[in-house]
């Protein structure tokens, strides 16, 4: 169970969801509902208020953020957050640091054991490009590849920390239907290949509605429903979240994203 | 050769003719160049060998032995000058360049280097008489010390705020070096006189040539290190750090470490070339620390090209070198210092001489790695 609260406003209010290993997760909600807070909580940016966030077992609410990446737990970001005059292959070397050991002296003296590991990253980063089809991309600097490559090498940075957990934030965000529907493909390969559990925040509801086996619906930082997506599609509370009382059809925020029609 | 120098140079620099002379020369053999380089843009550039490499790199090494023993005194002097402030630009560069930590005192740290290397080697204050060499590596860890105390308190500041708190931290080492209340160990206004000079071998280094060889070799020890930490896992959490701290501290990296390591790096070159420059003078006063240096230190990265080892160089040379070669135009010396940095923000921002970015990806066939640019976005994921 978690809360955050920001001044007087509770952004999240006693959420609590349980997430299956290996499973995909959605989180899903109107904007403001408090789903990016709920996964800055997770990942170590806030500090929860109350409550408590166990992660195979142990507590890591209160933690920082890097503490609980060498937990096991990346990320990516709703609007990228790559590091942009870095290359893409530098990118995804970043990543590998938690499992890198080489310090100062290493460095300076190039020693046998640094030049090693150095090598070694090099032939996990190309492989890591690979996985998310970036090969021959690496020497990019990271802000100059368009959109869609951006959003794969996040993913991909985030895979170099080896996550048993990893939180993706709309990942589909500003793509096509086409491409939507590729990340979706992507995404099930993650948890398929590299069994990684999978919590996602999206408003793709094909996206959603197509690989998940769980989903929350949070709305105003309360669950307001949680279920397979049947039962999310048929639930009228989500429905009167998402549209408002009476099914005010005009919402523009859910515009091509009602969730009982557009999922197929 | 002789009577050629003492046209080209006056008594104090460069004479009005000489600057002339060697401004038509440069203008002319650019303008030339660029001719012959538009001729030659169709030719694909022919990578260079390792073998025309290390011949470049040992006629640059020959070169810089012997440039100053043909032009003598005075330019040794401006050379020593422009290492000095390689040094502390190299130690900057790790700070800001790389870790992207603004810090505007830096000049503390080259002042607590001469400081500390003064106390240890003066007679006059009686504290220690060391030899130069025994002193270097106490002043040396002095100075790191001091790097780690500046950067703990500033641990959580970013951008404007820690340039602020560092800014302040450049004047209280210069207030205390002057202050009557630790007279007896930093000599107040009057300073500290009678430091030692290194000595190697038999030989005192005690001249500008002598000095010169120290410090280049005091150059190229920083920026061997430079440059193998900026291409290693450090070197990349640092950066990392200075694109975006949250998301670097979010895959992993200890933001206090990585901090602390760039503060020690940055504060132990500032602190050798405080230590020569020391040594140079054989004695130091609490105004040669001004605020000053460490705007001129930022200046010239930003120079050179923020981040880039060999655009320390450049700029060195271009902000310090330049303005002492030109001191027969005193009076728009820092006209032109001032122009030149406007220019600069305003057509060159990246500096005269960036770093390229590291190629690490070899790529085995062009044709590949063409067409997977080409491809459209999302196309290689393709069904397991």
């Amino acid at each position: 169970m978690v809360v955050k609260r920001f001044g007087g406003l509770t952004a999240v209010k006693d959420l609590d969801l349980e997430i299956e290993d290996q499973s995909i997760y959605s989180v899903i909600g109107p904007n403001g509902a408090g789903k990016t807070t709920f996964f800055n909580c997770v990942t170590g940016f806030y500090k929860p208020d109350g409550g408590d966030i166990l992660f195979q077992g142990k507590s890591i609410a209160g933690k920082g953020p890097d503490q609980i990446t060498k937990l096991g737990i990346a990320r990516t970001y709703q609007n990228i957050r790559l590091f942009s005059n870095m290359t893409a292959l530098e990118n995804v070397l970043v990543g590998q640091h938690i499992h890198l050991s080489s310090g100062l002296l290493g460095s300076i003296f190039h020693t046998k054991a640094m030049r090693a590991e150095e090598a070694d990253a090099v032939a996990e980063a190309k492989r890591l490009l690979q996985f998310v089809s970036l090969t021959g991309k690496g020497d990019f600097v990271a802000k100059n590849l368009p959109y869609g490559d951006q959003r794969r090498l996040e993913i991909a940075r985030a895979l170099a920390t080896k996550p048993k957990l990893l939180l993706l934030d709309e990942p589909t965000a500003g793509m096509n239907p086409r491409e939507a529907e590729d990340m979706k493909g992507f995404i099930r390969r993650l948890r398929d290949e590299l069994q990684i559990t999978i919590l996602l925040i999206e408003h793709h509801m094909r996206v959603v509605m197509g690989i998940s086996e769980r989903i929350a619906v949070l709305d105003y930082g309360e669950k307001i429903a949680e279920g397979n997506p049947a039962e999310i599609q048929s639930n009228p509370r989500v429905i009167e979240a998402y549209l408002g009382r009476g099914g005010a059809a005009e919402d523009h925020r859910t515009a091509g994203s009602i969730p009982a029609t557009a999922a197929s | 050769m002789a009577p050629l120098l003492e046209w080209v140079f006056s008594g104090k620099g460069l004479s009005v003719a000489g600057a002339l002379a060697i401004a038509v020369i440069v203008i002319a053999s650019e303008v030339l160049g660029n001719r012959r380089r538009t001729n030659a843009r169709n030719v694909t550039a022919v990578p260079i060998t390792p073998r025309q490499k290390q011949m470049r790199t040992g006629a640059l090494m020959a070169l810089l032995l012997i440039f100053p023993l043909l032009l003598g005194t005075y330019v040794s002097e401006v050379l020593d000058q422009v290492g000095l402030y390689i040094l502390m630009g190299l130690g900057l560069n790790v700070v800001v360049g790389f870790a992207g930590l603004l810090d505007l005192g830096y000049v503390g740290f080259f002042a607590i280097g001469a400081y500390a290397m003064g106390m240890l080697t003066s007679p006059e204050l009686g504290l220690a008489s060391l030899s130069w060499w025994t002193a270097l590596p106490i002043a040396v860890s002095i100075t790191i010390l001091a790097g780690i105390m500046l950067g703990v308190p500033v641990l959580n500041m970013r951008g404007d705020y820690l340039a602020i708190v560092t800014l302040g931290f450049g004047e209280i080492i210069r207030l205390l070096a002057l202050s009557d209340a630790l007279r007896p160990w930093t000599g107040g206004s009057q300073g500290i006189q009678l430091i030692a000079k290194p000595v190697v071998g038999t030989m005192v280094l005690d001249n500008q040539l002598k000095l010169y060889y120290l410090i280049l070799a005091g150059c190229l020890l920083a920026g061997f290190i430079s440059s193998r930490l900026r291409d290693s896992r450090l070197g990349r959490a640092w950066m990392a750090m200075r694109e975006d701290e949250d998301v670097a501290q979010a895959i992993g990296i200890n933001l206090v470490a990585t901090k602390l390591l760039a503060f020690s790096v940055g504060a132990a070159f500032g602190g050798l070339s405080g230590a020569i420059f020391a040594a140079k003078l054989g004695a130091i006063y609490p105004n040669s620390f001004g605020l000053l240096i460490s705007i001129n230190v930022l200046a010239l990265l930003i120079i050179g090209g923020m981040g880039s080892i060999r655009g320390v160089v450049v700029g060195a040379l271009v902000l310090v070198g330049l303005p002492e070669l030109l001191r027969e135009f005193a009076e728009f010396r820092l006209l032109v210092y001032g122009a030149l940095l406007v220019v600069m923000m305003l057509y060159r921002p990246q500096g005269l001489w960036p770093e390229d970015a590291r190629k690490l990806e070899a790529h085995e066939d062009d044709g590949l790695s063409g067409d997977s640019s080409a491809a459209p976005a999302g196309r290689i994921i393709e069904p397991a």
